[in-house]
């Protein structure tokens, strides 16, 4: 049964594509990218998932079909942070992920708000290398991402 | 814990980023980005060298400026001196640069891959970790080529800190992805796989990603990561809540962990090992099982972590198909989702249900689903658990509820979100088609379907009715009948007009004796729907009422007086005016005979796969209709042949023999003809448009310069060719390759243009590529479509032979396939002289003294395509007392010998 087409995960497409935080206004607050896109297209991508995103309501699903893809998002205050996977991909794991996430941000800014992201958003970057790397869950322990943070904090 | 406060470290930064944010207007920060952009500048010419705090700072501001959208061209050098810094912000600042702003200046990647080198044998973690986090980010094919090698043994490596090796592996993972080439596990591979034994969790995380990687590719030589999976699994699913500590989430232990060892097994088959398999079972069992305790917490994250898990198990249990048990629980688990309160429990539910309906041990318990879901259709308020209601649908059907599922699809549809109509018309055509036991059930929903969502049928699944219909007698006459009512409807879809047209033009005739629907009277009430229509449908209502005037004598006068009118006899288009005017001619001077040989009844379609299922594959790509293919298995599908019949070849030569009835430009094919043993002369002339044609061919090349000439004193405006090749109508191998240049777009009244076209013969085909014009003239778009004139034989070299070598190759062709004959009467004079001219105009060499029979001729060549050469012989024997021809061709591939027959035996 393996590798039939439609049942099986089978494929080297599980990855996530990007991870990008937006205001409502559709400001951009973090872009990651793991996939190559030129810079036109990935200013299309922007608009083209706070389009989408905006529109839903909390009735919605977090889960919303993007081209070929699947975003999977979650809304908090003003921000919306979403994911980009394969459609085949876990949409409750990266559910799940973003709002890990989120929590390390909040005990790292000490309650995060959008204008943390602003100004530090080169540190933002350090987060999520620390949690997510090529496109993959690297570490899923708040405890061992902040400890991480904090040394690396503590450095000059 | 110590909290970050805003922009410390760069108090320049953050003033900077305070001054964007309080700026009015985008030209105020253009400006003050400018300034500050002029600053950085000078600061980075200037004498004085900068301290490292201070090429951080400004190479953070160029980052930031870069961030908002603007470009940058300058601190690349400067970002590359902060990788070489001692300082961790001064070096994280560099490499986030790097990534973010990838260059491909061969200088500096040079630059970079040294730094990164040095900090990878720096053996401080955390400059190890940053270097290869940038390696990750970046991915470059030079990077692969640079540390490709080095980076298995980091990760292996017994002293490497365990968050070096996280990095390690999913660095390596980026690499493999983009250069697999160069990533060469070998010697490494069982060191990697008992990663997923290692102590810490966040190794294994990031490990398992890697392995599930290369299991994919290399399935047999990880294939013993299935066995540690399962006992990793089996740790991690008996442990208590929190056992596992920092790894536990909300209660739930290790769920991300869990998810991707659940995904790895799904590389493989179920396990052969009996206990590996036996412990597996029990881990799904318990997962299964844990869905049904109280939770341990009211939070959603609680719920979702442990459903993440759940989802994940029910897709290996459908993965491996085939644990009954388990997969019947799994239905029952999905179905008691499908009334949760939270959206996406019950989004979830459908989808992963959808898989489960095409097991064959749980496609059974899903249909006991069927009300839920149709009422989920009903009442979800998002569309895209809509969606999934109807995908579930689609799937679960079979005979026992194909009725009741059509029917709630096409109630549906009269309220469905546009967006989704389309796909939910293919799907009903689909089922319809696909489960009809009585052909009157299929009718009426597909002309159902038209009424209720005209604009959303495709030509697919109007074309395909009328294959359905024409192939089976027995629900002929219902046809007519019920297109006949839908037609009395005061408004009915275009769409329906076509569908009665040909049905009423092929079988009014079944209905005719009810005075009700007497052939005046049928013909009246299509003709009340043809000044509503668009040109095509008009064309193909022309079509109708020539074969009306076949199948019943007694509308002839009627109808001829129809055709006759100005409006169709002078309209301005020309296809409507040549249907009129042919039409007119053919039912005034043809015998009834005759008559009745030409407008004979469609013959059967050849039985194919149905062509709305490929349109339905090629629309959600190959997974998303397995379903009814694992019915075919089941069931035997009687109209969908074998599932996976590859490229829609068929359906397209399918849908294509429907609309040659569509469209036919029928002289064309006259002048398309002459051109066979000609390269040069006029292919095309109305009292608009004459089209002159000139053409060379060297071996598989060809080029031919088009002559379109404005006729009239006004211009043509908007003018546009297009060429389409015969590979792209019959199938996706490509037999011409066409080349063109667009034409000027106008042709002023009395001038000529032209157009060259550059030919490439790729393999023998038998379909002419197909030229269409379009322009304006005066206000009305002309739409013209005519055959080019390029047949195999303009790719012909002429083979001079003598008689010895042409018989010994005539008796080397004798496969019986290999010959293709015609015996046909002369339509033209028999003079030798013309003979030998078209002879020699076909390209071949005209051999003398070959044939013992000099009244023959006797001619060979070789087809020049790109990939092969096909060698022609070549013999005409004419009986001048009968007025008759013989025509022999034996070539060395079965198709050309054809193909040439056919053309030639219009020749002479």
């Amino acid at each position: 049964a393996i590798c039939r087409p439609g049942g099986s995960k089978c494929r080297d497409l599980n990855y996530i594509r990007f991870i990008l935080i937006q205001n409502r206004a559709g400001k951009t607050r973090l872009a990651k990218w793991y996939m190559q896109f030129d810079d036109d297209e990935k200013q299309k991508l922007i608009e083209e998932v706070h389009a989408v995103v905006t529109v839903r309501d909390a009735k919605h699903t977090n889960f919303v079909e993007f081209r070929n893809f699947k975003i999977i998002y979650r809304r908090y205050a003003g921000l919306y942070f979403c994911i980009c996977v394969d459609v085949t991909d876990n949409n409750l794991a990266y559910l799940e992920g973003i709002h890990n996430f989120v929590e390390v941000l909040n005990e790292y800014f000490h309650n995060v708000c959008e204008l943390d992201l602003v100004f530090n958003f080169y540190k933002v970057y350090t987060v999520v290398d620390e949690m997510f790397l090529a496109g993959e869950i690297r570490e899923t322990s708040q405890t061992k991402v902040l400890k991480q943070l904090l040394m690396l904090q503590s450095l000059e | 814990m110590p909290a970050v406060s805003k922009g410390d470290g760069m108090r320049g930064l953050a003033v900077f980023i305070s001054d964007i944010r309080n700026c009015k207007s985008k030209e105020a920060e253009i400006k003050r980005i400018n300034k500050e952009l002029a600053n950085i500048r000078s600061k980075f010419k200037g004498d004085k060298a900068l301290d490292g705090y201070s090429k951080k700072k400004y190479v953070c501001k160029l980052l930031f400026i870069f961030l908002l959208g603007h470009d940058i061209d300058f601190g690349h050098m400067e970002a590359v001196n902060l990788l070489s810094s001692n300082k961790y912000t001064e070096k994280q600042i560099g490499y986030l640069f790097i990534s973010v702003l990838v260059n491909s200046n061969s200088e500096l990647i040079r630059l970079i891959n040294n730094a990164i080198k040095n900090d990878l044998s720096s053996r401080n973690p955390t400059f190890m970790c940053l270097a290869l986090h940038c390696i990750a980010n970046v991915g470059s094919r030079e990077m692969a080529e640079a540390f490709a090698s080095e980076i298995p043994r980091i990760l292996v490596a017994g002293d490497t800190m365990d968050s070096v090796k996280q990095s390690a592996a999913l660095c390596l993972l980026r690499l493999y992805k983009t250069s697999p080439d160069l990533v060469l596990m070998g010697e490494w591979t069982s060191r990697v796989v008992h990663l997923l034994n290692d102590q810490h969790m966040g190794v294994v995380t990031a490990a398992i990603s890697l392995i599930t990687c290369l299991s994919q590719k290399n399935p047999d030589e990880f294939k013993t990561c299935v066995s540690l999976a399962v006992s990793r699994l089996s740790r991690i699913v008996s442990s208590a809540s929190t056992d596992l500590q920092d790894y536990t989430y909300y209660f739930v232990p290790a769920p991300w962990l869990s998810c991707k060892l659940l995904r790895l097994l799904q590389c493989y088959p179920p396990p052969e090992d009996g206990a590996v398999k036996g412990r597996l079972v029990e881990c799904l069992e318990t997962i299964l099982n844990k869905a049904q305790e109280p939770p341990k917490s009211k939070k959603v994250q609680h719920s979702n972590a442990k459903n993440a898990i759940l989802f994940e198990a029910i897709s290996l249990i459908i993965h491996y198909d085939s644990e009954p048990n388990l997969l019947v629980r799994a239905c029952n688990q999905l179905g008691q989702f499908l009334q949760h309160r939270e959206t996406n429990l019950r989004y979830l539910a459908l989808e992963s249900m959808c898989t489960l309906a095409s097991s064959e041990f749980s496609h059974e318990a899903v249909k006991t689903h069927i009300e839920t879901v149709i009422n989920a259709l009903k009442t979800e308020r998002d569309v895209s658990v809509r969606q999934r209601a109807a995908d579930l649908l689609y799937a679960m059907c079979d005979r026992s509820n194909a009725k009741q599922i059509v029917a709630e699809m096409l109630s549906y549809l009269e309220t469905a979100d546009y967006s989704i109509r389309e796909e939910m018309v293919l799907k009903v055509a689909i089922l319809a088609e696909k489960y009809a036991v009585d052909y009157s059930w299929y009718v009426d929903t597909i002309l159902n379907l038209i009424r209720i969502a005209g604009d959303y049928v495709s030509e697919e699944v109007w074309y395909r009715v009328i294959q359905i219909v024409i192939n089976r007698d027995d629900v002929q006459g219902y046809a007519a009948k019920t297109v006949f009512e839908a037609l009395q409807a005061p408004a009915c879809h275009e769409n329906m007009v076509k569908v009665g047209g040909y049905i009423l033009g092929e079988f009014g005739n079944l209905i005719a004796g009810d005075p009700r629907s007497s052939p005046l009277v049928q013909f009246n009430l299509l003709h009340s729907k043809f000044h509503l229509c668009s040109v095509p449908t008009r064309a193909l209502l022309l079509s109708a009422y020539i074969k009306f005037i076949n199948l019943f004598p007694e509308t002839k006068a009627t109808i001829q007086e129809v055709l006759r009118c100005d409006s169709q006899i002078r309209n301005s288009d020309v296809e409507l005016q040549q249907r009129a005017v042919e039409y007119l001619k053919l039912s005034s001077i043809a015998s009834t005979d005759v008559l009745a040989t030409v407008l004979e009844e469609m013959p059967p379609f050849p039985e194919r796969e149905s062509s709305i299922l490929a349109k339905l594959k090629k629309k959600k790509g190959p997974g998303a209709v397995s379903v009814p293919e694992l019915d075919d298995k089941r069931e035997g599908g009687e109209l969908n042949g074998g599932g996976d019949r590859g490229p829609d070849t068929a359906a397209m030569s399918a849908s294509n023999a429907v609309s040659r009835y569509v469209l036919v430009a029928s002289s064309c094919l006259f002048m398309y003809i002459g051109f066979v043993c000609k390269n040069n002369g006029v292919l095309f002339e109305n009292q608009l448009l004459q089209i002159g044609i000139k053409s060379e061919y060297r071996q598989n090349l060809g080029r031919m310069y088009l002559f379109y000439g404005n006729k009239t004193s006004v211009q043509f405006a908007s003018f546009t060719t297009t060429v389409s090749c015969p590979g792209e109508l019959q199938s996706h191998i490509l037999s011409l390759n066409v080349q063109t240049k667009p034409v000027e777009p106008l042709v002023e009244g009395g001038a000529q243009i032209q157009q060259v076209l550059n030919i490439e013969c790729l393999t023998d085909f038998s379909e002419a590529p197909l030229l269409n014009i379009k322009f304006r003239y005066g206000g009305a778009l002309q739409n013209l479509s005519l055959k080019l004139p390029v047949t195999i034989n303009k790719f012909f070299q002429p083979t001079e032979m003598t008689s010895h070598d042409f018989f010994q190759r005539w008796k080397q062709l004798s496969q019986p396939q290999q010959e293709a004959q015609k015996i046909f009467k002369a339509n033209h004079g028999m003079d030798t002289e013309v003979l030998k001219a078209k002879l020699l105009g076909l390209g071949t060499a005209l051999l003398d003294d070959v044939d013992p029979n000099p009244e023959n001729y006797v001619c060979a060549g070789v087809i020049q395509t790109k990939g092969q050469q096909v060698g022609c012989l070549l013999r005409l024997e004419p009986n001048g007392q009968a007025q008759m021809y013989r025509l022999t061709l034996r070539c060395s591939k079965d198709s050309v010998s054809m193909r040439l027959c056919e053309l030639l035996a219009q020749q002479f």
